[in-house]
C-alpha cells in the first residue's frame, strides 16, 4: 500500500470535514476522490499532502509515518486547481524550483527540466512567464513542476476545474497517458463523475465527510452501494419507487413479459440521444428513458403513444422518497 | 455613451473650472515653492555654498540621513513581518493590530512626541530606569529614530498587505510541497512577490522620515550639531536673526524640496511596475 490513511477526523469550527475516514491507496494506481463540493475530498487530499493536519488519525506514505511531517519532508507532488504558478519566474524556473532547492548540479537541472517540458509539450515556452500561457498550459507546467522532484505520490486538487470543457477533455486523456508512462501513484480530486469514470483505476466516493464506496469505475457504476453513489455516478430515474438508470429501461412496442404499460408524454432530442418522458398507467410514476435515435425511430415514438417498459439486468436501489 | 456626454457643459463653465483648478494649484503649491527657490538664489550661488559649508547644517544633514535610513530599515523589517502576520495568520487581536497600525496617520505627530516623553522622558515610565543604566533616549538620537519610526510605521505595511492578500498562499504551499523551507520560501517566493510594493513603501517612508518635523521637534531638544535634523535646522535658522541665518534656512529648505521631488520621480516610476504585477 502506497498511502494508508486511518481514522482521520477533521473539523473546521463546527463543520465536520472528515468523519473517521480510512483509506488504502495502492502503489502505481490512478485514484479519483469523487464527491460533491464541501464533501471533504479536498481536505483529505490536503491532509495527505501535509498542507492540512488531522485532528485525530494517521497518514502513512510508503510505510513512513507522515501524519505530522510538514509538506517539504514528504515525497509528495501537489497540483492546485488554480495552478499556483510562481508568477515572477519563467516556465523553466518554475519547473526547476524543486531541483534548485535540492541543490542539484546546474547541468542536471537543465537536462531534467527540458525533458519534463518536452513531456508536457511546453519546450518552446521555457522562457515565457506564466502570465503568457493559457490555463491549460499553466496547468501542464504545474504538473511538470510537481513531477520534477520525482515524488512518490502525485496529488491533484481539481486539476482541470478552472479550464474550459474542450481543454479539460484533452488534459484528461493526456493525464491518463502520462500516468501510464510514469506510473507514479496518483490521487486526484474531482466533482465531475465523467472525469472520474473515464480516467481513474479506482474511485473513492466521498460525501458529508465519509467514504460512501471504493471500487473500480465499472463496479461503482453497476453495483452502487447506495442511492447516493448511484445518483452521483450517473443519470437516474424512478420507476415503481425504485431508482433505475434511464438507459436500463427497455421499451417495447407491444405488451411483453413483466412489462408495464405507459404513455409517452414528451420527447426531447439531445445530440445523439433521445429522452422519452413517460407516465405509467398503474401507479402513475413518471420515469424517463434514454434511447438512441435509431431505437426511437424503430419504436416510432411520439407523444401520446402507448409503450410497454421493463427494466433490464440493471442496478437498482430502493428510492428513499 | 452619447458623444455629447464626453464634454458636458458650456465652454464658459469649462474655462472657469480650468482657471479655478490652475489658480488653486498655483496659489497653494507652485507659488510658495517658487518663493523658496527665488529666496535661495536671490544673491547668487555664493551665499548658498556658504550655507552648505555651515558645520551645523552638515551635522543636521548627516543626522537626518542617519535617522531616516535607520527608521526605514526598522520599518521595512517590521513592516514585512507585520504584513505577513496580518495576512497569513488568524489570531485574537488581529483586527485590533490592523487598526493600531493606522493610528500614526491619524494622530498629530506632536502627540506622538509628547507620548514618547511620557514613556522615556526623565520623569516617564522607563526614563529613570534607563537613565540609571546610562542610556539616554529623549533629547538624543534614539528618540529621533523612535519618533520617526512611529510616524512612518503604516507606510510599508499598507503597501505590502494588499499585494500579499492578492497573491494568496497557494504559491507558498506549492513551494512547500516542492521541498522549500520557510526561509527559502520567503526569499524565493514572498520577497519577489512584494518587491515593487515594498520598494514603493520604502521610498514613501524615506520621504516621510526625512520630512518629519512635529514629533521630532518635541523629543529632540534641537541642539545644533547634536540633535538637530534638517527640518529642525530650517526652523531654527529661520527664526534666528541675520541674513546668513535666513539664507541657511532657505538653502536647507531648497535641498529638502529637491529630495522630495526626487522621491516623487522615483515613486512615479515605481507605481506602474507595481500595478503591472
Amino acid at each position: 500500500m502506497s498511502i494508508s490513511v486511518s481514522g482521520i477526523n477533521k473539523r473546521f469550527g463546527d463543520f465536520v470535514a472528515l468523519d473517521n475516514v480510512s483509506l488504502e491507496v495502492p502503489t502505481g494506481r490512478l485514484t479519483a476522490l469523487l464527491g460533491p463540493s464541501g464533501g471533504g475530498k479536498s481536505t483529505l487530499l490536503r491532509i495527505i499532502a501535509g498542507l492540512e493536519f488531522p485532528d485525530t488519525g494517521s497518514v502513512e506514505i510508503e510505510g513512513v509515518q507522515a501524519t505530522w511531517l510538514p509538506p517539504q519532508k514528504r515525497s509528495v507532488g501537489f497540483v492546485f486547481q488554480h495552478y499556483a504558478a510562481f508568477k515572477h519566474m519563467t516556465v523553466f524556473k518554475n519547473v526547476a524550483f524543486g531541483l534548485e532547492i535540492r541543490r542539484k548540479p546546474r547541468a542536471e537541472i537543465r537536462q531534467r527540466v527540458m525533458e519534463l517540458l518536452e513531456l508536457v509539450h511546453l519546450e518552446q515556452f521555457a522562457d515565457r512567464l506564466p502570465s503568457q500561457l493559457s490555463g491549460g498550459q499553466r496547468q501542464r507546467m504545474a504538473l511538470a513542476r510537481a513531477l520534477a522532484v520525482q515524488p512518490e505520490v502525485l496529488l491533484l486538487d481539481e486539476p482541470f476545474g478552472a479550464l474550459d470543457a474542450q481543454v479539460r477533455k484533452e488534459l484528461r486523456d493526456w493525464l491518463r497517458n502520462l500516468h501510464d508512462e510514469m506510473n507514479v501513484t496518483t490521487i486526484f480530486v474531482t466533482h465531475d463523475q465523467e472525469e472520474a469514470l473515464e480516467v481513474s483505476d479506482e474511485i473513492v466516493v466521498i460525501n458529508g465527510g465519509r467514504i460512501e464506496q471504493v471500487g473500480a469505475p465499472a463496479d461503482l457504476y453497476d453495483r452502487p452501494a447506495n442511492d447516493f453513489v448511484m445518483k452521483f455516478l450517473g443519470p437516474v430515474t424512478t420507476l415503481d419507487g425504485q431508482l433505475v438508470r434511464p438507459h436500463d429501461i427497455e421499451l417495447l412496442a407491444a405488451p411483453g413479459q413483466e412489462a408495464i404499460e405507459a404513455t409517452v408524454t414528451r420527447l426531447t432530442r439531445v445530440g445523439f440521444e433521445v429522452r422519452a418522458e413517460l407516465r405509467t398507467s398503474k401507479g402513475g410514476s413518471e420515469p424517463w428513458v434514454q434511447l438512441t435515435r435509431i431505437q426511437a425511430q424503430e419504436l416510432d415514438l411520439e407523444p401520446g403513444r402507448s409503450v410497454w417498459l421493463r427494466t433490464t439486468h440493471a442496478p437498482k436501489t430502493l428510492a428513499v422518497s | 455613451m452619447a458623444p455629447g456626454r464626453r464634454r458636458s457643459g458650456s465652454p464658459l463653465v469649462r474655462w472657469v473650472l480650468r482657471i479655478i483648478a490652475v489658480g488653486y494649484v498655483l496659489g497653494l503649491v507652485a507659488l510658495p515653492v517658487g518663493t523658496v527657490v527665488q529666496h535661495t538664489f536671490e544673491n547668487g550661488l555664493e551665499p548658498v555654498l556658504e550655507s552648505l559649508r555651515n558645520p551645523d547644517f552638515q551635522a543636521a544633514a548627516r543626522l537626518g540621513v542617519f535617522v531616516a535610513v535607520i527608521s526605514v530599515l526598522i520599518n521595512t523589517v517590521f513592516g514585512i513581518g507585520i504584513s505577513i502576520l496580518i495576512v497569513r495568520y488568524r489570531f485574537p487581536g488581529r483586527r485590533l493590530l490592523n487598526a493600531i497600525i493606522d493610528l500614526p496617520v491619524s494622530i498629530s505627530p506632536i502627540v506622538v512626541g509628547i507620548a514618547l516623553i511620557f514613556v522615556y522622558g526623565t520623569n516617564g515610565w522607563f526614563g529613570p530606569a534607563l537613565n540609571s543604566m546610562g542610556i539616554q533616549i529623549i533629547f538624543a538620537t534614539p528618540a529621533l529614530v523612535l519618533a520617526t519610526v512611529i510616524v512612518a510605521l503604516p507606510l510599508v505595511v499598507r503597501e505590502v498587505i494588499p499585494v500579499l492578500e492578492e497573491a494568496g498562499t497557494e504559491q507558498d504551499q506549492a513551494a512547500q510541497s516542492l521541498g522549500a523551507n520557510g526561509f527559502q520560501r520567503f526569499v524565493r517566493i514572498t520577497l519577489p512577490t512584494i518587491r515593487w510594493a515594498l520598494a514603493y513603501g520604502v521610498v514613501l517612508s524615506l520621504a516621510r522620515s526625512l520630512g518629519e518635523f512635529g514629533a521630532v521637534r518635541v523629543v529632540s531638544g534641537s541642539v545644533a550639531g547634536v540633535s538637530q535634523t534638517p527640518t529642525l535646522f530650517v526652523n531654527d535658522a529661520y527664526q534666528e536673526f541675520g541674513a546668513q541665518a535666513e539664507q541657511d534656512a532657505f538653502t536647507a529648505a531648497f535641498l529638502l524640496m529637491c529630495v522630495a521631488v526626487l522621491f516623487i520621480v522615483v515613486i512615479a516610476l515605481l507605481r506602474p511596475k507595481e500595478q503591472n504585477q
